[in-house]
């Protein structure tokens, strides 16, 4: 079994996952960038730092 | 032709690879040493989901639609971060029910229908037939893109005879492949490590063929990102591609893909084949969850500069789907090229193999063989081994899946482009989720809810996606797309209802899915579940909550030959030898003639034994495995009569999880308070008992010193009584003793009264206010003259004036002249000494007696106010006695009953003057009011 804990926190990180990917947020980054915009930069930094997240979360605690 | 000879050797030889990986996989798991248990290769083999599509489709839609391409791969990671809550869940319930495949799953989460099953799987087949068509699309094109680069005409492969297309033969070769590796086993919930492991290496070899091509756009075509970015910034028409602008639909648009691309993640049979069947260790989704998004994140990094090169460098003209191809063509890497092109074969047959297995397992477990056992003559008629057949229907499914693809492919494939057909396959599939997600967690959603909603979400999704994409192949007249069914506005498909201003799968999708989840929520909400869809809805949602029995016990009546001959019939003789002997191994509760048939397996007798409800439920799960769900149980309900379900296990399930924990814990709050009570008891038993004994020891010491004077009278009456002749002196002397005994006796009598009514708390006392000071004085005359003529000096030192205190001046004074009698008998032989106190204390009047004798230890000290105690008389080696009166042993007893009565208290301590004990009363001070009044 999953730990209450880290359950609250995985469904709390999709949560966070689903902002930063959906305006209007992304509206944001939405931003010309001498001549591009900076969403495509934006979405890519956002998604390695939720990765980056879930990775610390389910690899820090010893698995059951 | 030089060139065509390279490619079609590397093509084949690739493949051949494959298949030797796939081969070696499948002996390592025979042996038990499985390559593919791993989260690593469990996160790759998920990479399934990176299909042509995204190998050539990304850039195409990067350069089109902008950053959109990146919703196809986030709505996914979403999903997979969600994996250790939904996914696990269904990996969960996968294995306990022997899952094969989605429409299985779905199948036997309500009720084990056959026609829901029958659903899932052709609404699978409409909706993936297009995808599988455009991976063959994309094996052709990139090869004649390969060939014929320059002028491309991609129109040159579908007008030649079917015998030179190209793709015609790949669907063979793969035919023929997934022939060799989907169907060696029977049993599909055995997993297909070998095709598993395959996978694995083809998601390597895209993934690595993607980023070679992409370094070599930034770093051999441009001077490094920075150099690309800037050109691309300079043109003008560019300005837009990254942003939000380019995406169709705005942010409306974002949000539907990215929903799309979430559920159809889930729910894509070959997604659901490769994170559920396949899956080895529920652990590894745990890694999977964020090292498949990586994945993700990895092969999309080089989509944009290859887009943004291929813009710059080929401008308008040219295919955005193949420009990973054409980049490295232009720059003349043939062999470059020829590794790309391995790398988006290795995505598109990935990808093929595995859906066309999910598919052939629904089509032939859900399809043809409820069609099978239904039509009773024609399964009658298979006498004998019928695994063969089974077989042999999944490699003709696997065949004409493929055939479909191909023809769809042929005849109307070349009006879309890649990314299209992805999606129009996403929104079909998506048509599963309510019913798969919706029955995870809800356990009203019903069967004909579910059946129903998603008849209606794919008829939904056929009118707005699939008509008009036959309009647009010109099948169908394009003013139905432009003007709606019969000229009415309101049924136009791209703007249903005039919704207007959403892309076209964000539009499908809202209306599919708000069709499909009303219906199934609405008709769930007023129908009633069967019992068997009871027990599923209730296995299904629960299936994380630890302790629930999985598999619903047979409450029927059947043999175990019957079943044997059964599982024979269908799985084969070795599966089923296998199926009988694992069960005897877990059921040890079969009788043992049952263990002697599992020994030689053919006893005839065993074979009439009646199969045990773990046996029967053991057989269900390994027909199931093979032929799904439904299929399984009207086999077994063939042979097994009787109650088919055991009304106590359903209403077991039911009411299982959070209701058995919260008995549970008031059980054990129960058991607890029980235990603390029982100790209360414990204790108070004891009390009793030892209450018991005092008082069965107080009875005996009362009659013994009842005694005692009883049997003097006596003696000495009956001297009396049988000498007539006895001096007149010696007569009055005896006589004397009688009055003195019986005097003492009724003294006894009195003091034992006393003991009585103070324990009974019946002692009747009359305190009123006195003085203490009067009242010692009072006693000490009255036992001065015996006491001095024993003689015991009797002294007194009283310091106070007066001294008030509550008290009932009778027992009070005898309180205190039993004390000084007690003091002047233990006192010193040689001019024995009592000395009385009367003090004021710490608001408290002391009255302390002592004397000169030996003392009292301190183990001792209680004991003296115990009943009838008598401290062992002192000096035997004096041999002389002072004529002591002996006690009656109840007068400290009496004593201290009435002083705790009046509210004091009474103890013994060493004397402060003299040297023996000090016997010490303290009576609290009246209060002042009292003393007004």
């Amino acid at each position: 079994m999953m730990p209450p804990r880290r359950t609250e926190r995985l469904v709390v990180l999709v949560i966070l996952a689903a902002l930063l990917f959906t305006p209007p947020l992304i509206l944001l980054a939405d931003r010309p960038a001498g001549g591009l915009s900076w969403l495509a930069a934006y979405l890519f930094v956002a998604w390695a730092l939720v990765i980056g997240l879930a990775a610390w979360l389910l690899e820090r605690e010893p698995k059951e | 032709m030089d060139r065509e000879l390279s490619v079609i050797v590397a093509a084949f030889g690739y493949l051949a690879l494959l298949f030797v990986i796939a081969a070696w996989a499948d002996r390592r798991a025979r042996q038990g040493r499985s390559v593919i248990a791993s989260p690593f290769v469990y996160t790759l083999s998920i990479a399934v989901y990176c299909t042509a599509w995204t190998f050539y489709g990304s850039v195409g839609r990067a350069a089109d639609a902008g950053p959109s391409f990146l919703l196809i791969y986030l709505g996914p990671t979403l999903a997979m971060l969600c994996g250790p809550l939904i996914i696990r869940k269904m990996v969960r319930t996968a294995r306990a029910q022997r899952i094969t495949s989605i429409a299985d799953f779905i199948s036997a989460r309500y009720g084990k229908s056959s026609r829901l099953g029958a659903l899932v799987a052709l609404v699978a087949l409409i909706g993936i037939t297009p995808y599988i068509a455009l991976q063959l699309k994309a094996i052709t094109l990139s090869h004649a893109v390969l060939m014929h680069y320059s002028p491309v005409p991609t129109g040159v492969t579908s007008a030649a005879s079917f015998l030179n297309d190209k793709s015609f033969w790949v669907a063979l070769v793969l035919a023929v492949f997934i022939m060799l590796f989907g169907t060696r086993h029977l049993d599909a919930s055995e997993r297909h490590e070998g095709m598993v492991a395959a996978i694995a290496v083809e998601s390597l070899v895209k993934l690595v063929a993607f980023l070679v091509v992409g370094l070599f756009t930034v770093f051999m075509l441009f001077d490094g990102p920075a150099d690309l970015f800037a050109r691309a910034a300079a043109q003008p028409q560019l300005q837009h591609a990254l942003s939000l602008s380019a995406v169709p639909g705005g942010a409306l648009g974002w949000i539907g893909t990215l929903l799309l691309a979430f559920l159809a993640f889930l729910t894509l049979p070959r997604q659901f084949q490769v994170l559920v069947v396949e899956n080895v260790d529920e652990r590894h989704l745990l890694r999977a969850s964020w090292l498949f998004p990586l994945y993700l994140l990895i092969i999309n990094l080089m989509v944009i500069p290859i887009a943004l090169a291929g813009l710059l460098l080929s401008g308008t003209g040219s295919d955005p789907d193949s420009f990973v191809l054409t980049l490295p063509l232009s720059a003349g890497q043939e062999g470059l090229s020829l590794f790309v092109f391995i790398g988006g074969l290795s995505a598109a047959t990935g990808m093929v193999i595995v859906e066309t297995i999910a598919l052939s397992t629904m089509v032939s477990n859900q399809l043809v063989m409820p069609l099978l056992l239904r039509a009773t003559p024609l399964s009658r008629g298979l006498r004998g081994d019928l695994s063969g057949w089974l077989l042999g229907i999944r490699r003709v499914a696997i065949a004409l899946i493929l055939l479909l693809g191909y023809l769809y492919h042929a005849l109307i494939g070349d009006a879309y482009s890649l990314v299209t057909i992805g999606l129009v396959s996403f929104a079909a599939v998506s048509q599963f989720a309510p019913a798969l997600l919706l029955g995870l967690y809800w356990r009203g959603a019903c069967g004909l809810g579910a059946g129903l909603g998603m008849l209606a979400g794919i008829a939904v999704w056929g009118y707005t996606l699939l008509l008009p994409g036959f309009a647009q192949s010109g099948w169908l007249p394009m003013s139905f797309v432009e003007q709606g069914l019969y000229h009415l506005a309101w049924l136009r498909p791209y703007a249903l209802f005039g919704l207007d201003g959403l892309d076209i799968y964000s539009h499908s999708l809202l209306w599919s899915l708000m069709a499909n989840i009303g219906v199934l929520v609405g008709v769930s909400l007023f129908t009633r579940q069967s019992r068997l869809e009871q027990t599923q809805a209730a296995l299904f949602t629960g299936a994380l909550t630890e302790g629930i029995d999985t598999a619903p016990l047979w409450q029927g009546q059947t043999t175990r030959g019957a079943l044997r001959d059964l599982l024979k019939r269908y799985l084969g003789g070795t599966a089923t030898s296998r199926v009988l002997a694992e069960a005897n191994a877990t059921d040890r509760n079969t009788s043992m003639e049952a263990c002697v048939a599992s020994a030689d397996g053919e006893n005839a007798a065993a074979m009439d034994a009646s199969a045990s409800p773990q046996l029967i439920a053991r057989a269900e799960q390994a027909l199931a495995g093979a032929l799904g769900s439904a299929s399984a149980r009207v086999l077994i309900n063939s042979v097994v009569r009787g109650e088919a379900l055991d009304r106590e296990a359903v209403l077991r399930i039911l009411d299982s999880t959070s209701q058995t924990l919260e008995y549970n814990r008031r059980l054990e709050q129960k058991s607890r308070e029980l235990a603390r009570i029982g100790e209360e008891l414990r204790g108070a038993n004891e009390r009793l008992r030892e209450l018991d004994r005092l008082k069965d020891e107080f009875v005996a010491m009362v009659s013994h010193e009842l005694r005692t004077p009883l049997t003097s009278i006596r003696a000495f009456a009956e001297i009396l009584r049988d000498s007539q002749d006895m001096p007149d002196d010696k007569r009055a002397q005896f006589l004397e003793v009688v009055v003195l005994e019986s005097q003492r006796l009724s003294r006894l009598i009195e003091e034992i009264l006393d003991l009585a009514r103070l324990e009974s708390g019946r002692l009747t006392l009359h305190p009123k206010r006195l003085d203490l000071v009067d009242l010692t004085r009072q006693s000490l005359a009255a036992v001065q003259h015996p006491i001095e003529e024993r003689g015991v000096h009797l002294e007194a030192i009283i310091d106070l004036d007066e001294a008030q205190v509550i008290g009932d001046p009778d027992r009070l004074e005898q309180v205190i002249i039993n004390l000084i009698d007690n003091a002047a008998k233990f006192a010193a032989d040689q001019a024995p000494r009592v000395l009385v106190r009367l003090e004021r204390h710490r608001g408290h009047i002391r009255l302390s007696v002592e004397d000169n004798g030996p003392g009292i230890a301190i183990e001792e000290r209680e004991r003296v106010f115990e009943k009838f105690h008598q401290l062992a008389q002192q000096s035997p080696a004096s041999g002389h006695t002072r004529g002591r009166p002996r006690g009656s042993g109840l007068g400290l007893p009496i004593s201290r009953g009435i002083v705790s009565q009046l509210g004091g208290r009474l103890w013994v301590e060493d004397a402060e003057t003299l040297d023996g004990a000090s016997l010490i009363m303290e009576l609290p001070d009246a209060p002042r009011e009292m003393q007004a009044s």
